[in-house]
């Protein structure tokens, strides 16, 4: 008669209980693209080790100019922007503006849209300079 | 004789350190580097894809020419002290096992100091030609 039952007592609400929002989604894909970074700048020592050698900068080569490499690289530097943008906002709470409704929105809109314009501005720029990509 | 409105002592207010002892420093210096990584991203990027398409001999010119040189070796150390104070927050908010918490930030440093360390590393190889 004296069973102990887990007694189910409700949880405070969490992800799943709200309709997703922009400002939320911007907030996930700043930790997001911050954990992928992490891992990103392996990408880095990887390149910059290899580039005192032939050979290994050889490998290097196949593999950033292989369609899964170009990708890999271009999310890389595309969660860059995104999450400098997203850093910028944050630099701007920090001085106690832009937290009102309709700045936070036009806020989290700016940057998803600014980190897609940038990235392919700067594509723009070093493909430039570089005189076209092979 | 009016009692005390909360307990902390004065000199644990005027030293301002917190419960973590550690006071704003974590704060001050994810901001710090967040801001020297606005500039340092932009040129880093720039420079990233312009590498693209040229062969080793030129890719290790541009890396080691001076400006450059510096850019990047600016940018590792920014990026690796942003990583470890970021991911240092990413573990304290999922891993609540205390053993596998303080492993994890541990791993979390040996890995910024590792990656930052190899990359700064090849730039330098590069810079030096040897």
């Amino acid at each position: 008669m004296a069973e102990a039952r887990p007694v189910e007592r409700p949880l405070s609400p969490h992800l799943q209980i709200y309709r997703p929002m922009l400002t939320m989604m911007m907030s996930i894909a700043h930790r997001i693209t911050g954990f992928g970074l992490y891992f990103g700048a392996l990408l880095l020592a990887w390149w910059f080790i290899a580039a005192a050698n032939p050979t290994a900068y050889s490998k290097f080569e196949s593999f950033v100019g292989s369609w899964i490499g170009r990708l890999i690289l271009f999310g890389y530097t595309w969660a860059l922007i995104h999450h400098m943008l997203g850093g910028v906002r944050h630099l701007i709470w920090d001085s106690g503006r832009g937290l009102g409704p309709n700045e936070r929105e036009w806020l989290a809109a700016a940057n998803l849209a600014g980190s897609i314009v940038i990235t392919l501005i700067l594509w723009g720029i070093g493909l430039l300079a570089m005189g076209g990509t092979s | 004789m009016s009692a005390p409105t909360h307990i902390r002592t004065p000199l644990g207010r005027v030293l301002g350190r917190g419960s973590a002892k550690s006071g704003t420093e974590h704060f001050w210096h994810q901001r710090l580097t967040a801001v020297a990584n606005i500039p340092l991203t932009i040129a880093a990027v720039v420079i990233l894809i312009m590498l693209l398409g040229r062969n080793q001999a030129a890719a290790a010119q541009i890396l080691g020419s001076p400006v450059v040189a510096i850019i990047m070796l600016l940018f590792i150390a920014s990026i690796t002290a942003h990583m470890r104070i970021g991911m240092g927050v990413i573990i304290e908010d999922y891993v609540h096992d205390e053993t596998m918490k303080l492993s994890l930030l541990m791993a979390n440093t040996f890995f910024c100091f590792a990656v930052g360390l190899a990359a700064a590393y090849g730039i330098l190889k590069l810079s030096f030609g040897v």
